[in-house]
Parts: structure tokens; sequence; C-alpha cells
């Protein structure tokens, strides 16, 4: 940062957070996924990793030398990731399972919500390579529909970090939690903003910057897009956001939701998924029985990803900074009129 | 496992006769379920809770006995009214089956009741689950079976296919699959709807032992589940060969008894010959 640039706000400064306005350190969430697995294995020799034949993209590899009798590797099955991990969650194991989102649990949403949610397993996911910024894979390895699929089943917890480092937490945090769980991270290296410091607690939102005029409240990869919003709204527009990093699906933090809407008046819900059933929409079935307010929605507008560079193709989808500026400047405008 | 005395087999078929019996009751009272496949399976499971596996109905979370997965979760009366003719619950409950608030889901569920092992009713997910167990006991030196009935036509299920590969690959000797082998299904024989057969080649070339048998014998089916449980070093497949509807006349080898379940006065007959056999199998013993 250049000499005499403000210092990060309060809600920064509380969550410990880079100054994430210049050059920020770009690291792969699902590397805070594999380092924080290879650590909870050595907290619990109860936990195991199982892989289908993804060990190296989903980071599962470094657990596999550090932990080599904890790790089970049975090859492209992924409704036998879920059904086989139930069966050692019931003698005891905490398994947790990794592939692209796409096929678990987008293959195997059946075999989720009976054995691991009905059925009442500590079986945690692993959904590698989510959103459209996998990038030059395509639709096909796109996963966009996953938090919708997943909130919906009773008993599940799901989490989207905002960084490798809040994702290394999370994964620390389910596997000392009990219950079938859901972890979403991507591919493509993106920016870290919080650090080692920065609190995190699963069903705890956080508030990532202050502002009473819109509540941009965000998910995943996509937070950092929502600060980079937030700044230009309050240089260009003189709209000051909060911004809540609200990583935690479910079990959602209704008092934050409903507390940013309040300060606020006007929200805008951003994540790398679908606009329909995802984080956004639990945001407003929440604000629509609690404190009605207009909501503007960032994410996929009913349509699949494509092959192309990650960040363009947030861009094209309509998530990039500029993207959200816009829903920003229209939840607000509505909120005045 | 216990030794197997005439006396001891005379008391098992008393015991799944009980079983039939606790099955069309159950089937009355709630007006609903599968008929054919419980009765053809009410041997192989009094065989399963009176002799073969280490459980106690009193500690059902005791946690070295046997785990029994029902894969084919449909044929839940079947295993309900073993729990209760073995003493897990008193047999009167059997009669909730299906009922609002009962222990007894229609498929089951473990949650629900101690000693179902899993929650099961979607086919084809049993025995990956058993794969699952069976691999983790191996991982903590457990000496515990895994023993997972299913069903055949359960066998078009892609899942099913990917556990028994697993299996093999993990050498499971400490698992050991069951198939009701009644060639029935929902739309009609297995081998119209889609053909299963040449079943015991299949797990052959997955790397399985098989061994067949009939099902609705229980010496038979004890001494041929023995020597499956010997087996070192690949998991275990038994083919027991059923009859639908097994022990009552009128359900015998007909598809259409698969999913219903009989009304008033089917019962009362189905229950009439199921005592007859009863006396018959107390005069012989």
């Amino acid at each position: 940062m250049a000499s005499g640039t403000p210092t990060l706000d309060a809600a920064a400064e509380t969550m410990h957070l880079v100054d994430y306005r210049g050059d920020v350190k770009q690291v792969p969430t699902r590397n805070g996924f594999g380092e924080g697995l290879i650590e909870a294995g050595a907290r619990n020799r109860d936990l195991l990793g199982i892989c289908a034949d993804l060990s190296e993209s989903t980071r599962f590899e470094g657990f596999r030398k550090a932990h080599p009798a904890q790790y089970i590797e049975i090859g492209v099955s992924e409704q036998m990731l879920v059904a086989m991990a139930g069966g050692l969650a019931a003698v005891g194991k905490i398994p947790w399972i990794a592939s692209y989102a796409m096929f678990n649990p987008g293959r195997s949403w059946e075999q989720v919500r009976t054995i691991m949610a009905l059925n009442e397993t500590n079986v945690k996911i692993a959904g590698a390579h989510a959103g459209v910024s996998v990038g030059p894979d395509g639709a096909t390895h796109q996963a966009i529909e996953d938090i919708a699929i997943m909130r919906v089943i009773p008993h599940m917890t799901v989490v989207v970090p905002c960084d490798s480092v809040q994702t290394k937490k999370a994964a620390l945090a389910l596997s000392d939690r009990w219950g079938p769980s859901y972890l979403r991270f991507g591919r493509e290296k993106s920016a870290v903003i919080t650090t080692d410091e920065t609190p995190f607690e699963i069903g705890k939102a956080q508030t990532f910057r202050e502002g009473s005029d819109v509540a941009i409240v965000a998910c995943g990869i996509l937070v950092y897009n929502a600060l980079i919003a937030a700044d230009r709204l309050a240089s260009e527009d003189g709209i000051e956001c909060r911004v809540v990093n609200n990583h935690t699906v479910k079990p959602m933090d209704e008092a934050a939701i409903v507390g940013a809407a309040q300060a606020c008046g006007a929200v805008v819900t951003v994540e790398e998924h679908q606009k329909a059933g995802g984080m956004g929409s639990r945001v407003a079935e929440i604000l629509s029985a609690k404190f009605p307010a207009p909501i503007e929605f960032v994410g996929v507008d009913d349509r699949f990803g494509q092959s192309g560079d990650p960040m363009e193709l947030i861009e094209y989808y309509g998530m990039g900074a500029d993207a959200i500026v816009e829903a920003a400047r229209r939840a607000h405008k509505r909120k005045r009129s | 496992m216990q030794t197997l005395t005439p006396a001891g087999l005379t008391e098992l078929k008393l015991k799944a006769n009980d079983v039939r019996q606790g099955i069309i009751r159950s089937l009355l009272a709630a007006g609903s379920g599968h008929s054919a496949g419980p009765l053809d399976m009410s041997d192989v499971f009094a065989a399963l809770y009176g002799n073969l596996m280490r459980h106690d109905p009193h500690a059902p979370e005791w946690p070295q006995r046997d785990r029994l997965l029902l894969s084919c979760g449909h044929i839940a009366p079947v295993r309900y009214s073993a729990m209760a003719n073995f003493g897990y619950f008193p047999v009167e409950e059997l009669l909730t089956l299906r009922k609002f608030g009962t222990r007894l889901q229609g498929h089951p569920e473990r949650v629900r009741l101690p000693g179902v092992e899993t929650t099961s009713g979607p086919l084809g997910e049993g025995l990956a689950q058993g794969v699952g167990m069976a691999l983790g006991a191996k991982m903590d030196g457990k000496d515990f079976r895994v023993w997972v009935v299913t069903s055949d036509a359960e066998h078009q299920c892609g899942l099913h296919w990917e556990a028994v590969l697993t299996g093999a690959k993990f050498e499971l000797d400490n698992l050991t699959a069951i198939v009701d082998r009644n060639f029935i299904q929902i739309d009609g024989s297995t081998e119209d709807v889609m053909p299963l057969e040449p079943f015991a080649e299949k797990y052959r070339a997955f790397n399985w032992e098989v061994f067949e048998c009939d099902g609705n014998d229980i010496e038979e089916f004890i001494a041929t589940a023995r020597e499956a449980t010997e087996c070192k070093g690949k998991p275990q497949v038994i083919i027991a060969n059923t009859v639908p509807g097994k022990g009552v006349s009128y359900m015998e080898g007909d598809y259409t008894w698969h999913g219903k379940p009989p009304n008033a006065q089917q019962a009362e007959q189905a229950l009439r010959e199921l005592e007859a056999a009863r006396k018959e199998i107390a005069a012989d013993g």
C-alpha cells in the first residue's frame, strides 16, 4: 500500500484482516483444506481420508503421505464414497470424503440424504472445484447447484469459507464437531484476506467491513470481490456497505443477517452459485419472515458455465466486483423509493 | 455360533414359524407393505438371530456384536418380527408397523430402533455400508462379522457392484453377503425385468467366494454360512435360493405378492396354514 492510504476500518481490524486493497497473496482454498486435514488427522487417529481417484486435485495428497494408515482409495465411485463412509462412521471413524463437488454431492445426493443425514452419521464431505472458477474444465465440472441441494437436507452443516486460511480452520472445526457436514471450496488461486488471528466459528457470520447503507452478505472467494466493491461504492457513490462473511450457509447466523438488514435497510447477497436455492435464497427466507428488506442477488442466473479463464468466467456470469457494485446501487435505490 | 443339535434345529424352525406369523399379523395391522420377501427370508433371519450371529437383544449397541445390515429395507417386516421374537422388543409392538409414531417405520431407520444397524430402503446401498463397517473393524483389529442381506433385484443397482469391487480390494473376509434369490421384483421376474444370470459367476469374476444353498432350509443355510465364514482373504456371498411367499400357499411363487399385504380373510388363512405347519414341526421334533 502506498503511504497515506487510510487504515482499514474497525471491523477489519477486529477480524485481523490483511489490507486487501492492494496486491493480495493468492492461494487456492483447496490448499487450506489439505493443510487442515493433515492437522486434524494428527489430532485424531480415527479421522480418515477417503478419496475417489482425485487425491492430488482435492489436496488429499499431503494427508495420504502424512497418515497413510488413515487414507483409503476407492477409485471412481462417488456413491460408494458416501455409503462406505457411512459404514465407517457407524463403527466409530470420522471419514472425510473428497471429490469434485459436481460428483460428490452432485452424483451421490440420495446416499448423502439417506446414509449421512437421515441415518445421522458423522461423515464429512469435501466438495472441491466448486463454482465456475474451475475454469477450463467447463460446465460438466462446475458445481453451481451444490449449496442448494445440501442446505435443504435436515441435520446437514454447510460451510463455504472465504479463503485458504479460513478453509483450513473450517476443516479443523468440522473435524471436531459431530455431524454430517459439507465443506465447499474451489480450485483456483484466490485472495487470502484473513489471517491466523482471524476468529472462526461455525454458524457465526463475520462483519468484515462496517457500513449502514447496504449490507453485502457474501460467502466463498467472492467475499474479496464484495470488499473491493464496497470500497468503490464508498469512494464513487458515498454508499457505505457493511460486508458480512456469511461462511456458514447452514445453520445460518440468523441474528447476524437480520441485524445487518436492520442496520442497512437493503441487502445484496453474493455467491459463486446459482441464484436459485443458494446462500442468498436462505437469506431471503430469513428476511422475508423476520425483517423484509430489498434484496439483490449476485450469482449465476439460471445458466450453466463453460470453459474459460476462471476470473473471466466470474466476470462473465455476473459475479465480479462491477456486478456487486451495480447490485448494491440497485438495492440502495430500492431502499430510498 | 452355537452347535446345532436336533432339538436346536426344531427350535429354530419354530422360531421361523413365529417370525412368519408375526409378519402376517403386522402386515394385516399395517394395511400396506411387502409380503413375499419377508416370508421367504424368515428361515435365514431365524438362523442368523438364533444361531449364527453374536448379539445380545438386551444390549443392541454392544460394540462386539456382529452387524446385520438389511440392504433391501422393504422386507423390514421380517427383521422386525425376528427382532421381536428374539427378544429385542415385545411382539405386540409388531402391530404398530407403518403407523404414526412407530419405531417400526415402513423402511427401517437406525435412529428410531436400536438394533437396526442402518437406515435402508433406497436399494443397492447396504453392501457399501457393510464394506465400510468391515473395513473399520479390520483397521481396529475388531473381530465382529458384518452380515448384509440383499435382494436379488438390487443387484441391478450400480452402487452395489461398486461395493463388490471394494470388498474384494480390501480382502474383507469378515464380510458375508446373503442374497435373497427369489427371482421376483415389482415388475415381474428378475430375468425378464433385467437378467441377473449367470449370477454366481458374476461374483466369482469380482473375486468373491461364492456359496449357494436352499434359503428355506435352515440346516443347510447354517452349514453353508459356517463354511463361508471360514474363508480367509475374501468376502463371501451366499446365494440363498428362496421361494417367494414361503409358508403361505397362495403367495408362494407369485410375484404379485411382492409389494402388498394380505387382507383379513387372506391373513386368517395364512395364519391357519402357519399354525398347522407349526404343529407338524413340533410333532417331527
